[in-house]
């Protein structure tokens, strides 16, 4: 286990007692981690290392140990994601359909690689095996909506226009 | 137990064991490469898979319980297809590097793949390759070799519980990792290189052997680690005259192929181009040192001392030897004073820190020695670990307290005022004021006794003075108690309820108890803490003091004190005297000699004016350094026996050249009593000589004959003078050694003191009243100073020090500060400060931690730039004069700069 100082935290702007409240719900309980990350991914959209550090210490579970199940899950993430989450859609109707073309085109039009995030903080981009809506082939699912029958001309008005909506409810 | 069948063969097994387990006994060699019998067994590389009668697939060996009539077939077909198979794919995602590999000839993957034929695999590496991670001094780690066995993950969980390494990621990019991708150092690692030890294939790598040389080309001496008191077992590899690397026998105690960073990675001391190489020789201490011949230096040492003891008497003579010296040399340095010099005048550095253990414990039991073994710790129920953080200063016996924990489920009760790491694996953490241990202990006591927790039968048939005791500890309420130590009278009442609940409570305890002004009277304490629960005589109970160097318990065994022989024989016993005199051929002195401090004060009032110390510091390790200082300038004549040039030696007239323990036969006795076998790996560096032929040399020189061929030789003479020892010869210490006493050369030993009565007869129970320290903080000095010790470094760090990769870990001294007083002092982590006390002053940088407690800053005495012992003194120990270095007062104040 760590020595213990009483440096600064090592995220800023982390607020830990939001951490501490959803920790106060699982005092001596047994496979937390998991509900735990969960939750605080909910409230950050990311798993911040100063929280994770947190985590350990008070589920006395190793950060390393926490970490590992944060990279095996897809759904944890360790860096700090957009205010919106693209997924494209690479599955095979879409595939057939031009999926790459739109991705590619995602890509250039945001200045970003596939699974990473603008540097506005607005947007991140990732592939997705299959949406199950083969029949709007090819589709991109940005937050929890659906955007169908794509061309690569039209998708950069489809995020103007999200853009300029201004949610900023974080993603899952 | 269950019988089953493997390869046709019956064979039993406990029902909790496994079916490697039973094949093993079997002699039937079954293939692993995640099994470690250390180990929770997972099951992963399926190299152990066998054929089970009913089974629907093969299953893995490792882990997998025996059960009555099970049929197994280890090495059929359909096995051996399943192994290779298993081989190709491990073998496609790893590098085909054999040629410069530093593992090849103890690659287990590579010994599978021969055994088992496997040339190639017909499967491609998916796997991006990565680049090493050479970012430590310490550890080389290179994940394109890893074959994801997972056995460093576990072994840092399990064994070494700092739970560095996990799993990350899935499927084809799992890999294994820090928090984080951290760089080791930043990782919270200790470097203990537990994971390299397990690692089958050459993933992790002990950086400093690389490239030097392979398994083949190696010759592996047994020896016995030089730095704490719980006495290592190690393994050295060693080519042309040099050491590689060090790694430890899984089967050897105390340590079980477990070691910390300075018996893994502290060796290279011995290369240093610091080595003394030849004596050193000046008339007098404001002129520079010039080389001399041996033969010069000898006969000078010789013709000096000879003067001194002629004109001033024998007690004009002083001789101080080493903790860290072997057993052998302690016996003849006490020898040496005493027929050649004719004076008891004669100490080791114990004395600055057990030294109040062999007090208390021979006037409570009768012999001043550890209670029990170390191996006890893992089985005891209840441990109290008091004033000893062990984690850093004895970090493997703290494996053992950690595996009675977690693994074991015992509670934990620790004294301390500092937030140690073991705080965190205990039940109740008695945080009590720095030098408050009796007023504690007599709190403990009280509670016992009060609510009639006691072993009646066991005070009534082993002990005395009972109602004294009770009388003593009466007015120890918890609420008084509370008042003189801070610590909470609930926790009081509860840790005695704990450990008077237990017939397997066994006491730990280091320098936090022995170095107060009450030390004595700590561990006299303890003593009647073990006696009045009947805690001790047995397994898993007991006192045991966790040595500080790694042979105190040697030094003190081998009569270099100044009021026995060997084993304790007192000097003034008339028979004991009688006994040496005509063994050593001379009329030895009967008076008591001087203890170490007294030969300062001796010094200082010019009655003492030769001294002779071996393998010591106490220019820098004594407290109060500068009045010690003052006291070595002013003799007539300092010999030092050294590796280094240390404080000391540079205030001596003479400075001889030592061999270190890399290049020495000899014994060194562990913590628990093990005697044990040093082997000389390597030469001694041209120009130097063994401690004891410098002995043996001097002596002559001065006309006594002492002439021994070996060490060994010494050691017969200590045998045959020693009951205790009768037993011991170096035939017989080959392997394990032995623990004495060790009654005759059937005796096997004996890890358990006092089963049946103690050394003494009764137990004594001592009545003592609570003693506050010699100096508290007051309004000029606030704050309370403790001084310890360091994971990375030891005593005055000149081995430490000079290992080019500890030093890269830990370079500089720091001084703990809690927040609270730090922040009334607008003191941040890092700023330098100056902490001074009414000797001295020193400036060093800061560290903010509630590590410390409110009100209390710490120390170590590691660095030659921070000397924490300008500050130290004044109070010692009331009986052993150890001195207080656990409390003085000192202020902190911002540096200027």
């Amino acid at each position: 286990m760590a020595t213990k100082t009483c440096e600064q935290p090592k995220d800023k702007g982390i607020d830990l007692s939001k951490v501490e409240k959803i920790l106060s719900d699982y005092k001596n309980a047994r496979g937390a981690v998991i509900p735990v990350l969960q939750k605080v991914q909910g409230e950050f959209g990311y798993l911040p290392e100063s929280a994770i550090d947190l985590i350990s210490e008070r589920l006395n579970v190793s950060s390393s140990e926490i970490v590992g199940v944060s990279t095996f899950y897809a759904q944890f993430h360790l860096i700090p994601r957009g205010q919106h989450i693209i997924k494209v859609c690479c599955g095979t109707a879409c595939h057939v359909k031009g999926a790459t073309k739109i991705a590619e085109k995602l890509s250039e039009t945001l200045e970003v690689s596939m699974g990473m995030t603008t540097k506005d903080n607005v947007f991140t981009l990732e592939e997705v095996a299959c949406l199950g809506a083969c029949s709007l082939a090819p589709v991109m699912m940005v937050d929890e909506d659906i955007h169908g029958k794509l061309a690569s001309d039209t998708v950069g008005a489809v995020l103007q226009k999200i853009k300029e909506s201004g949610t900023t409810q974080p993603s899952e | 137990m269950v019988s089953l069948f493997i390869n046709g063969k019956k064979v039993e097994a406990e029902p909790s064991q496994t079916i490697l387990q039973a094949a093993q006994k079997l002699g039937i060699h079954i293939p692993t490469l995640c099994h470690d019998p250390r180990l929770t067994p997972t099951g992963a590389c399926r190299m152990c898979v066998v054929e089970a009668e009913g089974a629907r697939t093969l299953v893995a060996s490792c882990a997998t319980p025996v059960s009555e009539g099970m049929k197994i077939t280890t090495h059929s077909e359909l096995v051996m297809r399943s192994r290779r198979l298993n081989l190709e794919l491990i073998w496609s995602d790893h590098p085909n590097d054999c040629l410069t590999c530093d593992k090849t000839g103890e690659c287990q993957l590579q010994r599978l793949m021969y055994e088992y034929d496997v040339k190639t695999s017909r499967f491609t590496d998916c796997n991006p390759s990565s680049r090493p991670d050479d970012s430590n001094p310490a550890i080389y780690r290179d994940m394109n070799k890893c074959i994801l066995c997972g056995k460093c993950v576990r072994i840092c969980d399990e064994v070494q519980n700092q739970h560095i390494w996990a799993f990350s990621n899935r499927g084809m990019q799992t890999s294994i990792a820090t928090a984080f991708e951290k760089p080791l150092r930043e990782s919270g690692c200790v470097f203990c290189g537990h994971c390299v030890s397990v690692c089958p294939v050459g993933a992790l790598m002990d950086k400093p052997a690389m490239k030097k040389g392979r398994p083949w080309e190696t010759r592996k001496v047994r020896t016995v680690c030089c730095y704490c008191g719980v006495g290592c077992s190690l393994v050295l590899h060693v080519k042309q005259g040099d050491i590689l690397k060090v790694t430890a026998d899984t089967h050897s105690p105390p340590n079980y192929g477990s070691l910390c960073v300075k018996g893994r990675y502290g060796f290279e001391f011995y290369r240093s181009p610091d080595r003394l190489k030849s004596p050193l020789i000046r008339d007098h201490i404001d002129q520079p040192f010039r080389e001399a011949s041996w033969e010069e230096a000898i006969k000078l040492v010789a013709q000096k001392l000879m003067e001194i003891k002629q004109k001033y008497g024998p007690d004009a003579f002083g001789c101080l030897s080493s903790s860290r010296g072997t057993n052998e040399e302690n016996y003849l340095a006490q020898k040496f004073t005493r027929a050649v010099m004719g004076t008891n005048n004669m100490d080791n550095c114990a004395r600055v820190c057990h030294a109040p253990s062999v007090t208390g414990l021979r006037a409570a039991l009768g012999s001043g020695a550890a209670t029990n073994s170390l191996a006890d710790i893992e089985g005891a129920e209840v441990l109290i670990v008091s004033g000893s953080n062990t984690t850093e200063a004895h970090p493997v016996a703290a494996l053992k307290i950690k595996k009675a924990v977690r693994h074991n489920g015992a509670k934990l009760i620790v004294i301390d005022p500092r937030e140690i790491e073991l705080v965190q694996y205990a039940t109740v953490w008695l945080r009590l004021k720095p030098g408050t241990n009796v007023a504690l202990i007599n709190g403990l006591l009280h509670v016992i006794l009060k609510e009639g927790l006691e072993d009646k039968e066991f005070i009534r048939q082993r002990t005395e003075n009972i109602d004294m005791l009770r009388q003593v500890v009466s007015p120890y309420t918890p609420e008084k108690v509370e008042e003189i130590t801070g610590v909470p009278g609930e926790d009081i009442i509860k840790a005695a309820r704990i450990y008077a609940g237990t017939g397997k409570g066994m006491i730990v305890y280091g320098l936090g108890m022995t170095e107060h002004k009450a030390g004595s009277h700590g561990v006299m304490s303890l003593a009647n803490l073990a006696m009045i629960t009947g805690n001790i005589g047995r397994p898993n109970t007991g006192i045991n003091p966790l040595r500080g160097q790694n042979n105190v318990q040697g030094s003190c065994d081998m009569g270099a004190l100044p009021d026995v022989y060997t084993c304790y024989q007192k000097v003034d016993d008339p028979a004991a005297n009688k006994k040496f005199s005509e063994a050593w051929n001379c009329q030895l002195p009967t008076k008591p000699g001087l203890k170490e401090p007294q030969m300062y004060k001796a010094t200082l009032e010019g009655k003492l004016k030769a001294m002779y110390i071996i393998g010591y510091d106490p220019a820098a390790t004594q407290a109060n350094i500068h009045h010690v200082k003052s006291a070595m300038k002013k003799l007539d004549f300092l010999v030092v026996q050294e590796i280094f040039m240390t404080e000391t030696a540079r205030l001596a007239h003479v400075v001889l050249p030592a061999g270190c323990f890399f290049e020495k036969d000899g014994t060194f006795t562990n913590a628990e009593r093990r005697v044990r076998l040093l082997n000389q790996a390597i030469q001694l560096p041209k120009g130097t000589k063994h401690d004891w032929e410098i002995m043996c040399l001097i002596a002559n020189a001065m006309g006594y004959p002492m002439h021994y061929n070996h060490p060994k030789e010494i050691m017969e003479e200590v045998a045959s003078l020693t009951p205790e020892f009768a037993g011991i010869s170096f035939k017989r210490l080959e392997g394990d050694g032995l623990v004495w006493p060790v009654w005759d050369t059937n005796h096997p030993g004996t890890p358990i003191l006092h089963k049946d009565t103690f050394t003494r007869g009764k137990g004594k129970l001592n009545d003592l009243l609570y003693t506050p320290s010699e100096e508290l903080p007051d309004s000029s000095y606030p704050l309370y100073l403790t001084t310890g010790r360091r994971l990375y470094h030891y005593n005055n760090g000149s081995m430490s020090l000079r290992n080019p990769e500890i030093h890269s870990i830990s370079s500089e001294e720091f001084v703990e500060i809690h927040p609270d007083d730090a922040g009334a002092l607008d003191i941040k982590t890092d700023d330098r400060v100056r902490v001074t006390s009414r000797r001295g002053s020193l400036e060093v940088k800061a560290l903010v931690t509630t590590r410390s407690r409110p009100g209390s800053v710490f120390l170590s005495f590691h660095f030659p730039e921070t000397p924490t012992n300008v500050l130290t003194g004044p109070g010692e120990d009331m009986l052993a004069l150890t001195p207080e270095y656990k409390v003085c007062a000192v202020k902190v104040e911002l540096c200027a700069c």
